[in-house]
C-alpha cells in the first residue's frame, strides 16, 4: 500500500515524507535504535578497537605513550606471570565437569516427582545470587583454619592436623577456589537443565514407562538427545569461562599463594602497576584463543554428534514407533470407553 | 516384581534423597555458618566453636555496628538510586530496540543482531581496561550517572528475551492499529509495551540481581567509597583492620544478602524461567 501510495504522488517535499508512513518507520527505526547503537559502539567496539591499539604502546591510562610494536606480545609470552598463569585453567576446566555432572543428575532427579523437590531446588540456587564481594567473605571465613570446613571434617572424624591450611597450600588451594565456583554455579547450572527436561513433551516419558523403560534408559534415550544442545552450549561456555576465571582468586585470595589465574594477574598489571600495553596484549592474547577454541568445540561437537545421530537413526525410529503404538493404546482405550 | 527388583527400587530412592540432601546441605552450610557467627556476640566468637549456636538468637548489635561502620544506609540508597535507573533506562532501550529489530525488515537487521551477539562473548574483564580509560576521559569515574549509563551498556540476554516475546505477538496487532491510523511510537507505547509485561517483569529480574551484586565494574568507576559506595562495595569496609572480626564482617555479609533473599523468595518462578529463557537464545 505505501508503494501505492508513493508511485501515485512521485514529487513530495521532505516534510510530506517525514510525515507519510516510510517515513514515520525510518524516524522510529532511528529514534529507537540511536542509544542502543551508541551504547554498544561507545563502550563495547570502541574500547575493543582502543585495546587492540594500546597493546603496541608502552602507556599509562594518562601521560606519554611511547610505540613497542610487538614487545608486549612477546612479554606475555615470555613473563612466567602471564602465559603460565593459564595452566590453572585446568583446574577450573576439570571443575566445570564436575559442576556439569553434578547439575544434569540433580536436574534429572529433580525433574521427576520428588517430595519437597522445589524447596531443594530453591537451596542449589540460592548461591548464585550472592554478590562477589560477599563470596568472597563466606569463604574466607569457611576456610580458615579451624573454622567451618574443618569442623564439618572433625565431625567426620578427620584430624585437624592431618588437615591442609585450605587457602595457602599451593597443592589445594586452587581446588578449594574451584570448589567455590562449583559451590556457586552448580544450581544455576541444573535449573537450565531442568528447564530443557521440562520442555521435552511428557508423552515420552509415559511412553518409555508404558514400554518399561528404566530411569537409566529414559535419561539416556529420551533425555540426553533432547537436552543436547544446551549441554554443548554449557561445555563451550564453561571451556571459556575456565580460560577467563577470574572471581573465586580475585574475591577470595586476591591471587595470592599462587592462586593468580590469567585474568587476576592481568587485572593487577593493568590496574595496579598500570602497565595498560602489556595487559592490552594479554587480553588481545586471550581473547584470540578464547575465540580459536569456541570454533574448535563447535566443529568437534558438530563432527561427534553428527556421527552420534547417524548410529541413533535406528533407535530413534524405534522410539517414533512406540510412540505411535503407545498414541493407539490410548485411542483404543478412549474408543472402549466410548463403546462402553 | 520380584523381592529383588522392589529392594533395587527402594534404594534408589533412598539414595535419590540422600543424594538431595547432602548437595543442599553442601549449598547451605556456607550461608548458615555465617548466619550462626553473626549473632555471636564478640567474647562468645573468640572462646566457642565456629559451628556452636549463638546463646542469644536476638542479638542484632552486629547488625547494627556492621550497618555503621560500611555506612550501609548510603549504600542502600545509592544501590536503590542505581538500580532504578538501570532498570528504567534499560527497558526503554532494550524493548525499543527489539521492537525494532523485530518489527522491521531494513538491511543491517541481521548485521545489528550479531554485533550484540558478539559483543556478549567479550569477557567483561578484560574489555574493563580500554573502557576505564573512556570513562577517565569522559570524566564519568565517581560520578553515579555515569556509572549507570556504563551499567545500562549491552545487555543481550533481556534483548533476547524481548525480542522472543514480540516474535510471539501477532503481527495483525499492529496491522489493525496502522488501519487506524496510529502512529508507530503510538503502537508501541500503547499497545506493544503492556503487552510485553512478563517479558519486562522477567528481565527486570535478572537485570536487578545482576545490577545489585555488580561489585568489579562499581569498584573500578566509583571509587569514593565515603559518598558512592553500593551495597556490594560497602563490604570492602571491613578487609584491612577489620578483617579479622568475623561476627562484625557476617553480620555485613548477611545483610547485603537480604534484599537478594527476599527477591528470590518472592519471585523464584520468573528467575528460573528467565534464565532459562535467556540461556536458549542467548
Amino acid at each position: 500500500m505505501a508503494a501505492m501510495t508513493q508511485s501515485a504522488k512521485p514529487k513530495r517535499s521532505f516534510g510530506e515524507w517525514l510525515r507519510s508512513r516510510d517515513g514515520q518507520k525510518v524516524l522510529v527505526m532511528i529514534a529507537f535504535m540511536i542509544i542502543p547503537l551508541l551504547l554498544l559502539f561507545v563502550f563495547t567496539y570502541l574500547p575493543f578497537a582502543e585495546m587492540f591499539g594500546f597493546s603496541f604502546y608502552n602507556m599509562k591510562y594518562n601521560g606519554k605513550r611511547t610505540f613497542v610494536g610487538l614487545t608486549n606480545y612477546i612479554k606475555v609470552f615470555q613473563r612466567d606471570d602471564c602465559f603460565g598463569a593459564l595452566k590453572l585453567s585446568l583446574y577450573y576446566m576439570g571443575g566445570s565437569i564436575v559442576q556439569l555432572v553434578l547439575a544434569l543428575y540433580l536436574a534429572t532427579v529433580l525433574s521427576f516427582k520428588v517430595k519437597g523437590g522445589s524447596i531443594f531446588k530453591g537451596f542449589m540456587f540460592f548461591p548464585y545470587l550472592i554478590n562477589g564481594i560477599a563470596i568472597g567473605f563466606i569463604f574466607k571465613f569457611f576456610y580458615t583454619r579451624g573454622f567451618v570446613f574443618d569442623t564439618v571434617l572433625q565431625w567426620c572424624g578427620f584430624q585437624l592436623d592431618n588437615l591442609p591450611y585450605w587457602l595457602r597450600d599451593q597443592k589445594i588451594n586452587n581446588i578449594s577456589l574451584v570448589g567455590t565456583s562449583v559451590w556457586r554455579y552448580f544450581g544455576q547450572n541444573m535449573v537450565l537443565f531442568i528447564g530443557a527436561i521440562m520442555s521435552v513433551d511428557a508423552e515420552l516419558y509415559e511412553a518409555a514407562m508404558l514400554d518399561g523403560a528404566n530411569r537409566f534408559q529414559q535419561f539416556k534415550y529420551i533425555i540426553m538427545p533432547s537436552i543436547k544442545t544446551i549441554i554443548t552450549l554449557n561445555v563451550i561456555l564453561s571451556i571459556t569461562g575456565s580460560l577467563s576465571a577470574f572471581e573465586p582468586p580475585y574475591v577470595i585470595t586476591s591471587g595470592a599463594n599462587g592462586t593468580g589465574t590469567y585474568f587476576v594477574v592481568m587485572h593487577e598489571i593493568a590496574h595496579t602497576q598500570q602497565k595498560v600495553g602489556l595487559a592490552s596484549a594479554m587480553a588481545i592474547v586471550l581473547l584470540a584463543i578464547i575465540f580459536v577454541a569456541t570454533i574448535l568445540q563447535k566443529l568437534f561437537f558438530k563432527y561427534v554428534f553428527k556421527s552420534a545421530d547417524d548410529e541413533n537413526l535406528n533407535a530413534t525410529a524405534r522410539r517414533d514407533k512406540k510412540l505411535a503404538k503407545y498414541v493407539a493404546r490410548k485411542n483404543n482405550k478412549l474408543a472402549g470407553k466410548a463403546v462402553r | 516384581m520380584t523381592t529383588v527388583q522392589k529392594i533395587a527400587k527402594y534404594v534408589i530412592i533412598v539414595l535419590k534423597y540422600v543424594s538431595l540432601v547432602f548437595f543442599s546441605f553442601v549449598a547451605v552450610l556456607p550461608i548458615v555458618s555465617v548466619l550462626i557467627t553473626a549473632f555471636k556476640t564478640e567474647t562468645e566468637y573468640q572462646q566457642t566453636n565456629v559451628m556452636t549456636l549463638p546463646e542469644n538468637w536476638l542479638n542484632f548489635s552486629n547488625f547494627i555496628d556492621a550497618f555503621q561502620r560500611a555506612n550501609m544506609g548510603r549504600a542502600f540508597i545509592n544501590s536503590t538510586i542505581i538500580l532504578i535507573c538501570t532498570l528504567v533506562a534499560s527497558v526503554l532501550i532494550g524493548t525499543q530496540l527489539a521492537y525494532v529489530l523485530n518489527r522491521f525488515k531494513f538491511p543491517g537487521n541481521g548485521l545489528i543482531r550479531s554485533l550484540f551477539l558478539f559483543a556478549s562473548l567479550l569477557p567483561g574483564v578484560a574489555m574493563q581496561i580500554p573502557v576505564y580509560e573512556i570513562m577517565y576521559k569522559l570524566h564519568f569515574i565517581n560520578f553515579l550517572p555515569g556509572y549507570i549509563i556504563v551499567m545500562c551498556g549491552t545487555d543481550v540476554i533481556s534483548i533476547y528475551i524481548y525480542i522472543q516475546f514480540f516474535e510471539n505477538i501477532d503481527f495483525s496487532l499492529d496491522e489493525s492499529a496502522i488501519m487506524d491510523g496510529a502512529s508507530y511510537f503510538r503502537i508501541f507505547y500503547r499497545i506493544l509495551l503492556p503487552l510485553l509485561k512478563p517479558a519486562i517483569v522477567t528481565s527486570c529480574i535478572l537485570k536487578g540481581v545482576g545490577t545489585y551484586n555488580e561489585y568489579y565494574m562499581a569498584s573500578l568507576y566509583l571509587q569514593d567509597k565515603k559518598k558512592l559506595a553500593t551495597v556490594a562495595t560497602s563490604l570492602y569496609t571491613f578487609v584491612g583492620p577489620l578483617g579479622s572480626k568475623y561476627n562484625l564482617i557476617c553480620a555485613g555479609v548477611i545483610i547485603s544478602l537480604l534484599p537478594a533473599l527476599i527477591v528470590f523468595i518472592t519471585c523464584q518462578k520468573q528467575i528460573y524461567s528467565g534464565l532459562t529463557a535467556g540461556a536458549v537464545k542467548g
